[in-house]
């Protein structure tokens, strides 16, 4: 694959935006995505759209179409799936329509407007839809219940606790607190995560990332064309995806996603860099069991020491490696479908030295992971901002 | 869950009915057309004895629509003695009773509901073995 480039990103601030509908949280993102790379819309030759369920969220599909013109932005345009993966995905598929030599430069747009529906179970049950809907959901499993299989698991099998993991939380959400876009900007104490009530036992409130609403956009081109946009673009060198089964208990591990292993093996060999190279990570922590697995899927700490990982500092912002500077989903938010471009989207400022307070020191290579489900998919991304 | 989608899983559902490989003797659970070890369609219907173990499990506080008869609930995934893994309810036990390991048996029970007016569903959930089917 040749280098992608990124040039300009928008996005919404994360929140439960009642006053708001789809088109115009996407309006935002894209409008100021437009603004950061000072391009004309009518040289953006096709538009990707990644969102998990606006069909059950607000009764609407086909939003390809819904968003573009809105903005004003009237290239074809395309819809991308795979739940909670659906940003990070509609972005792959971007990239490779311009490494296809189909288009210069192309718009990227996540979205999830989730507040549409206003009972928890109507969310529950949506969300419950990137699970096997019929051997899990409907058998009565939710998402923090997946998790909560795996976390069991895993403090099974390696004895890790609910204080490592509830370190996750405190961790990302200190970082969320400097982070002016997230819904939860607020840091929280190890007491009020261990002390929150019970979503899906050993899983508790404060594990789980909240249920938002918000858009985010980015503008990727060719490397030949970066420096027309921007002179600071940010550079896309390797990619990599995983796809395991749908459902928990048909995979081969609980405590690890072989999804994560596949994507992060194609995106570092593309990239020639080593786990030991990496900087500073935006990872999907939709719950912190997912943080604690990811960091031992991708080799960065030994099996089953995630947790003590994260408790002992080692994961916090310029410590031995930053691990979601921007809060995470757990304070920045999920708005599931925006999620993977909002972690590009932080890699964008990171590596430009734009994220103020929360900036991060050593920024020569950051890595995007995001999951889709209970991590039937992955997709990871590795960025510099040398070409 | 639409009348449809349920019907056509009943036997799965109501009996713990798999596929077993006629041709490479692969065990499913739960029943499938074709046997993507070996790729053939000769899959014979295949009565699951019903027995396992806890594999790993939740108590659930906030569940999906229909759910919210028995809250909580346990969730977990059973491994049964034949091999195949699935997701399940688990009743009959209290929430410090229950460990990885323990042994469980299938159990025919009430799912979902759907509102006041919609198809009750029915089919697995697992107890503890030995559990007596009608408590004195």
């Amino acid at each position: 694959m040749k280098d992608i480039a990124v040039v300009g990103v928008g996005n919404t601030k994360i929140g439960e935006w009642y006053d708001y509908s789809l088109r115009e949280l996407t309006d935002e993102a894209i409008f100021k995505a437009i603004q950061s790379a000072n391009i004309n819309p009518k040289e953006i030759g096709a538009t990707f759209v990644g969102s998990m369920s606006s069909g059950i969220f607000n009764q609407q599909e086909h939003i390809s179409a819904l968003v573009g013109p809105y903005s004003g932005v009237n290239s074809p345009a395309l819809r991308v799936e795979s739940a909670c993966a659906s940003g990070g995905s509609a972005l792959r598929v971007a990239m490779m329509a311009i490494n296809a030599g189909y288009y210069d430069t192309a718009l990227v747009v996540g979205v999830e407007k989730m507040t549409d529906l206003i009972d928890i179970g109507d969310v529950t049950t949506a969300l419950g839809t990137a699970s096997d809907g019929e051997w899990e959901l409907g058998v009565g499993a939710t998402f923090p219940a997946l998790f909560a299989l795996m976390m069991r698991a895993h403090m099974h099998e390696y004895g890790s606790t609910l204080e490592e993991f509830a370190s996750v939380a405190v961790k990302n959400h200190k970082n969320g607190s400097m982070n002016p876009d997230a819904q939860f900007p607020k840091a929280i104490s190890m007491e009020a995560v261990m002390n929150s009530r019970i979503i899906a036992d050993p899983v508790r409130l404060f594990d789980c990332s909240p249920i938002s609403d918000g858009a985010a956009a980015v503008i990727v081109t060719s490397k030949e064309k970066a420096k027309k946009y921007t002179d600071d673009p940010i550079y896309i060198k390797g990619t990599g995806a995983g796809t395991d089964h749908i459902a928990l208990h048909s995979r081969s591990s609980l405590t690890s996603l072989q999804s994560t292993k596949t994507a992060a093996e194609t995106a570092f060999k593309m990239a020639k860099i080593s786990p030991k190279d990496i900087d500073f990570m935006e990872v999907h922590d939709c719950f912190t069991i997912a943080e604690v697995i990811t960091l031992e899927d991708l080799g960065l700490c030994d099996i089953g020491k995630g947790g003590k990982f994260t408790l002992d500092g080692e994961t916090a912002l310029n410590s031995t490696i930053s691990v979601n500077p921007s809060g995470g989903l757990k304070s920045k938010g999920h708005p599931v479908g925006a999620t993977g471009l909002y972690q590009v989207i932080e890699m964008f400022h990171q590596l430009r030295n734009e994220a103020g307070k929360r900036q991060v020191t050593k920024n020569n290579i950051g890595v995007t992971q995001n999951i889709g489900g209970s991590g039937a998919t992955c997709v990871i991304n590795v960025f510099s901002r040398s070409d | 869950m639409s009348v449809p989608r349920f019907w056509r899983r009943r036997r799965s559902l109501y009996s713990l009915e798999g596929s077993k490989c006629a041709k490479c003797g692969k065990l499913y659970f739960p029943s499938r057309l074709r046997c993507v070890e070996c790729n053939s369609y000769e899959l014979e219907n295949y009565l699951f004895s019903g027995e396992g173990k806890i594999v790993t499990y939740s108590w659930v506080y906030t569940p999906p629509q229909g759910f919210d008869s028995s809250i909580p609930y346990c969730l977990a995934i059973v491994e049964l003695v034949e091999g195949p893994r699935l997701t399940t309810q688990v009743v009959g036990l209290a929430e410090a009773e229950i460990k990885i390991g323990m042994p469980v048996e299938f159990s025919f029970r009430k799912i979902s509901t759907e509102g006041d007016e919609g198809v009750i569903t029915y089919g697995f959930k697992f107890r503890p073995k030995g559990y007596p089917n009608h408590k004195k």
